[in-house]
């Protein structure tokens, strides 16, 4: 059996427990004496030696046990967390997850032995309490293998129903002077590569002899086939205790039971299954009373184990579907969708030949359901955020040091959603704003100080959701964008002339931060200022489909508010008609639709608004802006539709409404000159093409 | 068979002839997926001017470009005989040039090419890397990365 069918889960794993190692290590900090999260802490470990362990990885078990070490000395009160135990355990993490990514990348652990960190490490141990340790953990882990045998396990090997041809095999290897021991082993429950502890089992102790019983048959162990526990029969000549020392030595196995086997005693205990339990049990429970009563110390702190445990959600009924199957689920969700709305098209405009009135109810359910299908498959894609956002305040952490700043990260929103590629590519533009908060946004200490703010700035970051699109907000409560000074700083690169700053207003002065290679950092750092900040944020945010936008008040901080779009496939749009051309304008982005009389606009700057509601709405023609032919003469009344982007509005003028539709967009390739105005095309029902507007960039 | 054979030992390649204006002109077959008539093209605002818009090729956009304007003539005038040719591009997808007519596929063999002197001031002659000789008639053939290239053309 080769363990490379579990590299994927492994990394799964891997990453799942290094996450959650950052975080309990986070809350460790600040609140040292916290012990269900030193447990949690030592189980991530543990857990994490074994799976390194078992898929054979040395360094990366090594260093896993070591930290585990350090973990058992919180544990058991003999260390206290300090900020240069933190320190260290960081160090730890970056290595592990070094070690990871060598793995992803060559399905191995790389040859850096880390031996630096380890030292540290057994150092730190050393210093706390040097000699006392050692023996302490050995004594625990001793421990703990003989109280587990309580859980009611039995040794199943006693009841197996051998086949004739496994009778003969025990009499062969009895009458040749071997011995046969009968084996059941319980994995630990928590264990996920069960056939791969079980692989290992059967490796160590075919060291010693021949397996000539398996229960579960070796073929289901394989494929995982079994619960907790297996037994298999073994002819050796060596003695037992050494070979079961050999099977206690694999990793997350909870407990071997094993016992010699004569095979008349098989016979006989055939003829009389239940009799023949007895004994065994018998016998257990006198194993287990010395240890159980040695032990009542260790069973409490396994008893509040446990309890933490149980807090967590039961493991989820999951599947892991590549993203590329979903993919294709999604285009064909798509191809459905072009082919309903060319039914829809063809029931109304033929009308006549489908008077039929089950016809439009059928193609009315086939709507439903393939608005909902496609809603399922969205759904399906959705992944919170979180899993993106959660390496952030261990980022901040580092950077709090790092530039010797006191700062704090407050996140929320979390959980909400996105489309899976969204969410992947969101987290570099998200940590390059972070660090840009972090370092030029908060000031310094002392400057806080004088300000009259908290010595300890706040780093916000906030999530949610606002119609079609995901709102994520980064913002801080440091200096905000000193706007003279970008000024000063683009006149001086040459990006504006002296006359264009004056006339600038704060808005078309910010966006001066995303041109190219303009940065405001005074001095270069390595956590930002090399320039390659802002406009990568945005380039990439405006990849996905979305924007950028900043806000800032000058002493008070500022905030950068990044808008994505929920979907990427489909969504449910207005038809509307300018002259002979057919648009597409986002629903999720449509305010209302107004018939505003010609009389009602009024100019403001030499531009058309209209009063609507106690709102001034700036009104935008739609044919002039897409150079389509202008009518000769404004007709009495235009038909508007309200469009919004966050707090502004604009109103669209268009000749006619078609209607909703459910449209999918596609990409227009990447031949034709990349237009901000068009964020798409869509096949309309009659095989037709239609633009897709994107109201975000005309506002 | 045997001709095959031949045909490979000899080194040639296919190219379609097509006619824009009065002159003829060679595409690698290669570079070809499909061959349609004209048909409704959705017009892009703010595109290069040489991009007459996008059409619907079974359910995938397909951008449409004029080889006439990109190579500075008149404008196209589309009759029965014009036909978009749909060009594969690796990476960059696929893309729609509009000719006034399809004639045949051809045969030449690399020694029936010319390889004209590098006019670099002329921009229609940048987009032929060749002129080819078959039976009386010359043939300019199309180096389809050039036609395609956004990087240098000015819109």
């Amino acid at each position: 059996m080769d363990v490379s069918q579990y590299l994927e889960i492994f990394i799964d794993e891997t990453n799942e427990h290094l996450q959650n190692l950052s975080d309990c290590i986070m809350t460790l900090e600040k609140e040292p004496d916290n012990k269900d999260t030193i447990n949690e802490v030592f189980r991530a470990a543990h857990s994490l030696k074994g799976m390194a362990g078992t898929m054979g990885f040395k360094r990366m078990q090594h260093l896993t046990h070591d930290m585990e070490d350090v973990f058992q000395e919180v544990r058991s009160d003999k260390i206290r967390v300090n900020s240069k135990m933190i320190d260290i355990l960081f160090d730890c993490l970056d290595a592990l997850d070094k070690y990871l990514e060598n793995i992803k990348e060559t399905s191995d652990e790389g040859t850096e032995d880390n031996e630096a960190i380890i030292k540290e490490l057994n150092d730190f141990i050393a210093q706390s309490e040097g000699k006392e340790t050692a023996s302490s953990v050995e004594a625990t882990e001793v421990k703990e293998t003989p109280m587990q045998e309580e859980d009611g396990s039995t040794k199943k090997f006693m009841e197996i129903e051998l086949t004739n041809s496994e009778k003969e095999a025990i009499k062969n290897a009895e009458e040749s002077g071997k011995h046969v021991y009968g084996f059941t082993v319980y994995i630990h429950q928590d264990c996920l590569l069960k056939a791969a502890r079980a692989f290992l089992v059967f490796k160590a102790v075919e060291d010693f002899g021949e397996i000539i019983v398996y229960r579960p048959s070796s073929q289901d162990i394989e494929d995982e086939k079994f619960e907790l526990d297996f037994s298999f029969f073994l002819a050796s000549e060596e003695a037992l205790d050494k070979i079961i020392a050999a099977a206690k030595a694999v990793s997350e196995i909870d407990t071997v039971l094993a016992e010699e086997v004569k095979s008349d005693m098989l016979e006989k205990k055939e003829k009389m299954a239940l009799a023949a339990e007895k004994p065994a049990a018998v016998q257990e429970t006198a194993e287990a009373k010395p240890a159980a009563a040695e032990n009542t110390a260790k069973k409490t702190q396994s008893a509040t184990a446990k309890k933490t445990t149980s807090n967590k959600p039961v493991t989820s009924r999951t599947v892991r579907v590549d993203i590329e199957k979903l993919d294709a689920l999604m285009n064909q969700v798509s191809e459905l969708i072009i082919a309903k709305n060319s039914l829809v098209s063809i029931s109304t405009t033929e009308g006549g030949n489908f008077e039929n009135q089950t016809f439009h109810e059928q193609i009315e359910y086939l709507e439903r359901i393939t608005t909902s299908l496609h809603e399922s498959v969205m759904k399906v894609r959705m992944v919170p955020i979180e899993s993106v956002v959660n390496k952030f305040p261990r980022m901040i952490r580092d950077l709090s040091r790092k530039l010797n700043k006191s700062m704090e990260l407050y996140m929320s929103g979390e959980d909400t959603e996105l489309d899976r590629t969204v969410v992947d590519q969101i987290g570099d533009p998200l940590q390059h704003l972070l660090r840009n908060s972090a370092d030029h946004g908060l000031e310094s200490a002392e400057v806080r100080k004088e300000r009259g703010k908290p010595e300890k700035g706040a780093i916000y970051l906030n999530a949610f959701q606002e119609g079609n699109n995901v709102i994520i907000e980064v913002s801080d409560d440091g200096n905000g964008i000193d706007t003279e000074k970008v000024k000063e700083k683009a006149v001086e690169r040459g990006v504006i002339t002296p006359e264009q700053a004056e006339n600038m207003s704060q808005k078309e002065v910010i966006n001066l931060l995303f041109i190219p290679s303009f940065s405001m950092a005074k001095q270069i750092t390595d956590i930002s200022g090399r320039g390659v900040g802002l406009d990568v944020v945005r380039s990439n945010i405006e990849a996905l489909g979305g924007d950028v936008e900043v806000s800032s008040t000058l002493g008070e901080g500022s905030k950068f508010t990044v808008r994505l779009p929920l979907t990427l496939a489909i969504i449910q749009a207005l038809m509307v008609e300018i002259r002979q051309e057919k648009y597409a304008i986002a629903l999720g982005s449509i305010q209302n639709i107004e018939d505003i009389p010609v009389k009602d606009i009024r100019y403001v700057e030499a531009k058309e608004v209209i009063h609507l509601r106690g709102m001034v709405i700036p009104l935008i023609r739609m044919d002039k802006i897409l150079d389509i032919e202008p009518l000769e003469e404004d007709p009495e009344s235009l038909t508007v539709v309200i469009v919004k982007k966050g707090d502004k509005y604009a109103g669209l003028v268009v000749d006619n409404l078609i209607g909703q539709q459910e449209i999918v967009i596609k990409s227009l390739g990447k031949f034709i000159k990349n237009n901000k105005m068009i964020s798409g095309a869509t096949i309309l029902g009659d095989g037709e093409v239609a633009l897709i507007l994107d109201v975000n960039a005309l506002l | 068979m045997e001709n095959a054979m031949e045909v490979s030992e000899k080194n040639t390649k296919q190219y379609i002839v097509v006619k824009i204006g009065n002159e003829q002109y060679g595409l690698d077959i290669n570079y070809i997926d499909n061959i349609v008539r004209m048909q409704s093209i959705t017009r892009v605002p703010k595109a290069q001017t040489y991009f007459k818009g996008i059409l619907n090729l079974r359910g995938e956009i397909v951008p449409v470009m004029s080889i006439r304007l990109k190579m500075e003539l008149e404008d196209d005038e589309f009759t029965d005989a014009s036909r978009i040719i749909i060009l594969k591009i690796e990476e960059q997808g696929t893309i729609g040039v509009i000719v006034d007519e399809v004639k045949e596929v051809v045969e030449l063999a690399t020694e029936d090419i010319d390889r004209p002197a590098k006019t670099t001031k002329n921009d229609k002659s940048s987009f032929i890397f060749g002129i080819g000789k078959h039976g009386d008639e010359l043939i300019s053939l199309f180096d389809i990365n050039a036609v395609v290239d956004e990087s240098e053309s000015v819109s």
